[in-house]
């Protein structure tokens, strides 16, 4: 008995080495790697001399720059959330529940197929749509009877615009797993007791799927919060976010000490927010 | 077969792989880092060099110089030849990333303007450590159908007509000496600063974009992002010769110069066959062919004369009047690198 115990034990192990070894060498090493070098003067592979300091994480409250820059790349996280939830999560209930057989095969091909290209790919396709003069504004041009000019590119917008569509897979793909796990006969039965449409949704289809919501705007919200190189090839003189004043540090001054402390202090905020919303969603459910 | 004959076949078997294995390492495989489209990259030339040397050229790219210095860093021994800018060999020298190259197996090192090849920040003390290649200077390119007539100054960027049609590189370096320049001041020597930040403050509103590669520049040029914009005179020699409208000015405040020195790191393996390659680069039969399709001026006299009297080089830099306007630029300390780059985050943050 003990020793079929220990053999399973064993096994359990061997299958589960390779997740922790990977987890090891891809993800906590460079990790801590880079936790260490936050707390250096000067990154160790130059000559300079260095030893270890906490001021790099003091840097940024000496700044007003970089509160300012976390706060505005925050709340374009929360724009893009919102966004891909408001259109995501639609789309997911249309596949999960509404659409039957290949051509819900054929649609999802249709979702994840821009998401197998490579980002810079699309953004710089997206450059091509928004820009005045391009494919947006011909098309705009040829449809409406009055004269409109749509220039998006360098802005706000077409920062957003990209950022949703880079990231509208992933809410769609979790959502649509929720939703397609809720069993119709809860629905049926609601239907049956004269329920409407919209007691149906807020008491049975929103709670039972929003784990699944939550954790594809979780997947959104924490990249997005740090991206760099959507704003800085479609955002021109707006796009400057804390994505891209990081990797400043690393690119233009060499400076990776502040940029590994400034991705740190990114990590810790983003930890903090996920830890407040976690209970909220937790009684939600 | 005797237990002598087999030994005796061994060994010239292996003498034979050995004499195989020499005539292998004699044509050596040159590693070279530089930006891309950057002239060493040229199919015709590598294949020239190789049918002359037997050498093949790989290459590998950097997009900034710290890009450069962080692969030389983190990767010893898989570079031979590396591009440095002379403001940045001093630094990749003390590091001890590049090595002193004899100089005496390369044939075209005598012809190079001795203000080039003898350049404090290349040649410090007359020791070579890097081979003057190609310089230029970073000045103001126009659409010269949409801006009339050229103009003569770098207010040109400050013209409220072309307000949201202006461009400047991403780059604070940069943006703070063009607006040293356009306050009067030397760039190596920058003393009022206060009036550099209001110059480049007055600047935002005017600008469309950043432009941070050349293929970014032709990109938005091409589209119409903006008519006037800071670029490189090689890069605007390129763009002119794809047929973009564009004319390169300098100024009457001056211009940005720079010069590419071509250096070895300290860890190649074909220390020899880098020195033959970079011999090649500076060779001026190499550099008129690579001219004819759009190239920084050469630092080798020979080559430089040697370049059709319609080339876009010869017409802009050639007068002796506009290179005498030329401020080239020094090496910068890591702090003023870091204090430029705030103020231009600053900048680009308050707008």
């Amino acid at each position: 008995m003990a020793g079929a115990g220990q053999s399973q034990v064993l096994r359990a192990g061997a299958l589960l080495a390779p997740a922790y070894v990977w987890l090891t060498v891809a993800i906590f090493l460079p990790l801590s790697a880079m936790l260490f070098f936050s707390f250096l003067s000067a990154a160790p592979f130059t000559n300079a001399d260095w030893h270890l300091t906490a001021d790099n994480y003091t840097a940024f409250f000496a700044r007003s720059l970089y509160p300012y820059l976390l706060g505005r790349s925050l709340l374009l996280a929360a724009v893009v959330t919102c966004l891909c939830v408001l259109i995501g999560y639609p789309c997911a209930y249309v596949l999960a529940k509404q659409i039957k057989g290949r051509s819900r095969e054929a649609l999802f091909l249709l979702i994840i197929l821009p998401f197998w290209s490579n980002s810079l790919v699309r953004i710089f396709s997206w450059a091509i749509v928004l820009r005045g003069n391009g494919i947006l504004d011909h098309a705009l041009k040829a449809l409406l009877p009055f004269d409109v000019s749509v220039n998006l590119m360098f802005s706000y917008t077409a920062v957003v615009i990209g950022l949703v569509h880079s990231y509208l897979p992933y809410v769609i793909l979790t959502s649509y797993l929720a939703l397609e796990a809720i069993d119709d006969s809860l629905i049926e039965a609601a239907r049956v007791m004269g329920a409407p449409m919209r007691t149906i949704l807020a008491r049975i289809i929103l709670p039972l799927s929003l784990p699944g919501l939550a954790s594809g705007a979780v997947l959104i919200f924490v990249p997005v919060a740090g991206s760099f190189m959507e704003p800085r090839i479609l955002g021109g003189r707006s796009g400057t976010f804390y994505g891209t004043v990081i990797e400043d540090q690393f690119v233009a001054v060499f400076n990776w000490p502040l940029g590994a402390a400034l991705s740190f202090i990114l990590l810790a905020v983003v930890l903090v927010i996920l830890g407040i919303a976690a209970p909220l969603q937790r009684r939600a459910q | 077969m005797t237990g002598m004959n087999r030994r005796f076949v061994l060994g010239a078997i292996s003498v034979m792989a050995l004499s195989i294995s020499a005539g292998l390492a004699q044509s050596a495989e040159i590693r070279v880092l530089n930006w891309q489209g950057y002239g060493s990259d040229e199919a015709w030339a590598v294949e020239a060099f190789a049918a002359k040397t037997g050498n093949t050229v790989v290459h590998d790219y950097f997009t900034s110089e710290q890009e450069m210095l962080t692969k030389l860093r983190t990767n010893p021994g898989a570079y031979d030849v590396v591009l440095i800018n002379s403001a940045f060999t001093g630094q990749a020298k003390a590091e001890g990333l590049i090595a002193k190259i004899d100089t005496s197996d390369m044939p075209n090192v005598k012809d190079l303007a001795p203000n080039m090849g003898q350049n404090a920040d290349l040649a410090p003390g007359g020791e070579v450590y890097g081979v003057a290649w190609t310089w230029g200077v970073t000045s103001v390119t126009i659409n010269k159908d949409m801006v009339k007539p050229a103009p003569d100054s770098l207010a040109v960027l400050w013209d409220a007509q072309y307000a949201g049609k202006v461009s400047i590189r991403d780059d604070g370096v940069e943006a703070v000496q063009i607006a040293a320049l356009a306050t009067g001041q030397s760039i190596n020597d920058i003393k009022d600063m206060e009036a550099v930040k209001g110059k480049l403050k007055a600047l935002m509103p005017q600008v469309k974009a950043f432009w941070s590669s050349e293929s970014d520049w032709n990109q938005f040029f091409a589209a119409g992002d903006f008519v006037v914009s800071t670029f490189w005179s090689g890069g605007a020699g390129r763009s002119a010769s794809k047929g973009l409208p564009v004319q390169f000015v300098v100024p009457k405040e001056g211009a940005l110069g720079w010069l590419d020195g071509l250096s070895i790191p300290a860890t190649s393996k074909n220390p020899e066959a880098a020195r033959a390659f970079i011999n090649y680069m500076i060779d001026p039969e190499f550099y008129v062919k690579w001219a004819a399709s759009g190239a920084p001026s050469s630092a080798n006299n020979k080559a430089a004369a040697a370049l059709p009297d319609t080339d876009f080089n010869k017409v802009t830099l050639g007068d002796p009047a506009v290179v005498a306007r030329v401020q080239f630029m020094q090496p910068l300390s890591d702090e003023t690198r870091k204090a430029y780059l705030e103020l231009w985050q600053d900048i680009k943050t308050a707008q």
